[in-house]
């Protein structure tokens, strides 16, 4: 006789999984990019039974078009020479998973997709840390255009700063950007700051929370908890997006940061973000496996407290004394600020009607190195007309302008008379027609 | 002389087939209350007067351990289950005795934490308080290392007389949960189905048959009765198999294709993709256990020829409920084999049949011929409406690589092969809301002891080369040795192909049959630090289902 009529796990919130592990993508053989690094993941999911979980639904992915990409993008010279059908389908496959929950499929869904984008901004010759498209910006881009405005927040918890992102929705107060990270100083892409805080129109909506080398599970939730969810309840988002990087992990090879699969777990489960895109995280063996069933398990409501590393050691991992009181500091400033963003705005812009942002951009993976200089018109009707101008060694004497969702007529106008007589001498000139949903390049 | 039986839920099939020609065949009630004696009693009535000498093998496709599954009448089974990290361990509790133990293999095989004696002991203990006899033992990862299953099966062993599963040799597959509820029937059953086999053999002996007996498996292919006897699991719902290999073996599908068995309950639906059956991903659920077992894709629908019918919101509905045999023959309720008989599509007692259409019709205000059209319209479309629903999820099934998912394989069904009684009338109808070819054969009574009869030996394994740790592993064969470093993908091909050959002939197939072939296959590089550290080779081969040989064309007397 059967004795016990066996409990079949459920899930509390319906959960739409796009896996894609791209099996046959990689950057190079040996590059952390490769056909490997979901592999130990995928023997886990599958190993743990996840698509016999009421409640858990599998998708592919779509294949994201040229349109989706120019939405977000300027590829120089154009789209075809610099993604792949790679990038589509990764990119597709966030859009698949946003739809779903759109849909109202499911209640929330997770892109496990690579390769990853966050890095890759506005502006794009190449690869640059792993990234040519920003996946949750193409993503996004194209579920507002399918669904309506939305108020979004998109929560970077990558080990490396979000600086395709952060470039992407630098001047769009619609999107509240909030990336924590290893703090520039000691790593990859080297930016990240407190003062990188938005362009003139989105002041304060940009936020960068620089942490210490040696962080751990205590200093990630205190952010967490102290920073991160308190401007959340006040932004009011209409949805929440995680840009879910698992590279703070403390076995990952590239970072020095002592996060863990429990710490991920309950990281997800606070946040309790709608979306959650795989970007970073490169220890394929001794992490990922454990850190993607966590975040797994907490989005669909399941009980993960018995998820952790083979190897997981808690005092160990214990974070030290001086750098919780570092953390504590960092995250008073933050939400300071935030608090202050009008104060500061007004400071910052206080009787100018333009601002030129000027940098360096270099493409680590394919070594290129951009000049690029943005301006910001200010604009009393609208978030302002903005244009780019950029160079990279290959010859490109680039201008691209783009003109926002929420332009004025007379932005909109400005955009087209800077289109057709652009001031210089320039090989490319683009232009982005967000009010219309138009790309035009010459 | 090939013998074949199929035991269903209400009658037992068998088939005597020789050189390509049925000889005879017979149909039987089935006593639910005794199984072992409805085959035996079945085959000693269609043996009566042939050359007993002569039959060269029995294939039996039986419903033992199903029923016993489903009647709740296994054995009480104790579970010993290591779940390590992961998700929760408590939902996995399946046995009579459950004991969760420490320890951990990791997705590599490495032992991360050794299992613990005492737990054992005490496992050992509470199994012989409770007198369990049936044990399974199941850890995760165990395909990858089974170290621990084995050596805890040694311990229990020293004291333990009873049978005991281990998880790692139901299938190559990953999926805990499965694992576990694999060996848990595969003990439950374990004593029923030995019981049957015992009797089987000495029947045998005693009608001096010294032909060999091979059993049905859920995936369309047979196993020697001795390996039965150790996976008794695998013999669970092999009917939809035998119906399928039925359909194959009086009609021909070499490309996509939609296969129906409509019978009088209920219509099966199955799937050839280029001619080769499809499978179901994992395994076949049975009662609430999601299973390891490797089955056809079958899925059933309440519809068939004896589907009552009634009138809801002025619309016919039909089925999922049998009520009796149809109207015309004493039966309480309008059937679509009623509507049949009165548009004379099939013999029958035409008046009490019109009669029912007609009072049938009066409701929506037709004739009794309008609404047997109808009826068989609206059968048509239900079953339509539930392939191409399936189809949709079928194609839809999660792909991992981008070539896949840019030029992978979809079944678009060229033809429609049906079988069963209503299948004649429905062919018409089905071709038209299809848009495709349907074929039925003339006879199809026996279809399925004739699956039974012609069925070969398959088989499947999951082979996993890690030249960084230099062993491969094929959990199914108890594969777990050294290999050099240097080991290749085509050196892994190579081996899987002969290892599921191998495997096969040791299961009854003969040399010339065995059609070997790799379904999966990959290659990862593996990179520690800077360094290529060796590689991670997966590979699945299989022999899949086939026939014997085929009696397409008119060969059935």
């Amino acid at each position: 006789m059967i004795y016990e009529v066996i409990v079949l796990i459920k899930a509390k919130n319906r959960l739409g999984l796009v896996f894609f592990p791209a099996f046959d993508w990689a950057i190079s053989p040996t590059h952390p990019e490769r056909e490997e690094r979901l592999l130990y993941t995928q023997d886990q999911i599958f190993e743990e039974g996840i698509e016999d979980i009421e409640g858990i639904k599998f998708y592919n992915p779509i294949i994201a078009c040229k349109e989706d990409i120019q939405r977000v993008h300027f590829c120089i010279p154009d789209v075809d020479s610099r993604v792949t059908e790679s990038h589509l389908i990764s990119v597709g496959g966030a859009i698949k998973a946003s739809q779903a929950v759109m849909d109202k499929e499911v209640d929330k869904a997770f892109a496990l997709v690579r390769p990853p984008g966050h890095h890759a901004q506005r502006v794009v010759y190449g690869d640059r840390g792993f990234c040519v498209v920003n996946v949750e910006g193409v993503m996004l881009e194209r579920i507002r255009k399918e669904y309506g405005p939305l108020r979004v927040a998109i929560v970077d918890t990558d080990c490396h700063h979000g600086d395709g992102t952060q470039d992407i929705y630098w001047n769009d107060k619609e999107t509240l950007f909030i990336s924590f990270h290893q703090d520039g100083r000691t790593l990859y892409p080297g930016t990240g700051f407190l003062d990188e805080f938005g362009g003139p129109a989105a002041y304060g909506y940009n936020i960068n929370i620089p942490l210490p080398p040696g962080t751990g599970e205590e200093g990630f939730l205190y952010v967490l908890d102290n920073v991160v969810m308190p401007i959340l309840e006040e932004y009011k988002p209409d949805i929440i997006i995680n840009s879910a990087g698992q590279d703070n992990h403390y076995t990952d090879p590239i970072t020095n940061m002592n996060f863990t699969a429990q710490g991920y777990a309950k990281l997800n489960d606070r946040l309790n973000p709608d979306i959650a895109v795989l970007e970073g995280g490169y220890s394929i063996e001794g992490a990922l496996p454990y850190v993607n069933l966590g975040i797994i398990l907490a989005m669909a409501g399941i009980d993960y407290s018995h998820v952790h590393e083979p190897d997981y050691d808690r005092d160990r991992l214990k974070q030290p004394k001086d750098i919780t009181e570092y953390i504590k500091q960092i995250s008073e400033i933050v939400y300071s600020r935030w608090k202050d963003k009008e104060d500061l705005r007004i400071k910052e812009f206080k009787g100018y009607d333009q601002v030129e942002r000027t940098r360096q951009i270099y493409y680590d993976t394919d070594r290129i190195l951009e000049n690029q200089s943005q301006n910001f018109k200010i604009c009393k009707k609208c978030s302002g007309l903005n244009t780019i101008k950029s160079q990279s060694g290959e010859g490109y004497r680039v201008f691209a302008i783009q003109i926002p969702v929420d332009a004025c007529s007379k932005c909109i106008d400005e955009g087209y008379r800077l289109y057709k007589n652009p001031k210089g001498n320039y090989t490319h000139v683009y232009l982005q027609d967000r009010v219309n949903d138009e790309y035009h390049a010459k | 002389m090939i013998v074949g039986l199929d035991m269903g839920g209400t009658h037992v099939d068998a088939v005597i087939i020789e050189d390509g020609r049925i000889i005879n065949t017979i149909k039987k009630p089935t006593n639910r209350d005794n199984l072992f004696e409805s085959i035996w009693n079945t085959l000693e009535e269609l043996l009566k007067g042939y050359d007993k000498s002569k039959i060269k093998r029995i294939n039996l496709s039986t419903t033992v351990s199903t029923n016993a599954i489903v009647e709740n009448t296994t054995s009480p089974v104790g579970m010993i289950i290591q779940s390590g990290p992961g998700l929760p361990q408590d939902f996995l509790a399946c046995g009579e005795e459950n004991v969760f133990i420490s320890g951990y293999i990791d997705h590599r095989g490495t032992v991360v934490e050794n299992w613990n004696h005492e737990e054992i002991k005490e496992a050992i203990n509470i199994f012989k308080g409770k007198k369990i006899n049936s044990l399974a033992v199941v850890t995760k990862f165990s395909i990858r290392n089974p170290s621990h299953e084995l050596e805890i099966k040694e311990m229990i062993e020293a004291e333990n007389r009873g049978n005991i599963t281990l998880g790692h040799t139901m299938s190559g597959k990953l999926n805990f949960p499965r694992r576990v509820y694999t060996s848990y029937l595969n003990s439950a059953v374990y004593d029923t189905f030995n019981d049957f086999s015992n009797n089987i053999i000495k029947s045998m002996e005693k009608e001096n048959i010294k032909a060999p007996v091979y059993i049905l498996k859920a995936d369309g292919g047979t196993m020697s009765l001795s390996t039965a006897e150790e996976k008794p699991v695998e013999t669970i719902l092999s009917g939809p198999a035998a119906s399928f290999m039925g359909i194959n073996a009086m009609l021909s599908g070499d490309e996509d294709a939609i296969l129906l068995d409509i019978g009088g309950t209920t219509t099966d639906i199955f799937f050839l993709a280029d001619g080769v059956p499809l499978f179901e991903p994992l395994g076949i659920k049975i009662d609430k256990y999601k299973t390891l077992v490797r089955a056809i894709y079958s899925l059933s629908i309440g519809l068939g020829g004896d589907s009552s019918i009634s009138i809801k919101d002025g619309k016919i509905k039909i089925g999922p409920k049998r009520e009796g045999v149809p109207y015309a023959y004493g039966g309480p309720a309008p059937t679509p084999t009623d509507a049949m008989i009165t548009l004379g599509l099939m013999e029958g007692e035409k008046e009490k049949a019109y009669e029912i259409m007609k009072s049938l019709g009066k409701k929506l205000n037709m004739s009794a011929e309008n609404i047997s059209n109808l009826i068989l319209d609206t059968m048509a479309n239900m079953i339509k409406m539930k392939v191409d629903e399936v189809l949709k999820e079928i194609n839809s099934q999660p792909v991992y690589t981008v070539k896949e998912l840019l030029y992978g394989k979809t079944i678009e069904p060229k033809l429609i092969n049906i079988i069963g009684g209503p299948a004649k009338v429905l062919a018409p109808i089905l071709e038209k809301k299809f848009h495709l070819p349907c074929y039925y054969p003339d006879k199809y009574e026996v279809a399925n002891a004739v699956g039974a009869a012609l069925a070969k030996p398959t088989t499947e394994i999951n082979m996993l080369v890690d030249t960084a740790k230099g062993i491969l592993t094929v959990p199914e064969l108890n594969i777990y040795e050294n290999i050099s470093k240097k080991y290749t993908l085509e050196d892994a091909k190579k081996k899987a192909l002969e290892l599921v050959k191998e495997s096969v002939l040791s299961l009854g197939a003969e040399e010339d049959q065995i059609e070997a072939e790799i379904t999966e296959e990959s290659s990862f590089n593996m990179v520690r630090g800077f360094f290529t550290s060796g590689k991670n080779i997966r590979i699945k081969a299989q022999v899949k289902p086939g026939l014997i040989y085929d009696l397409r064309g008119d060969s059935i007397d």
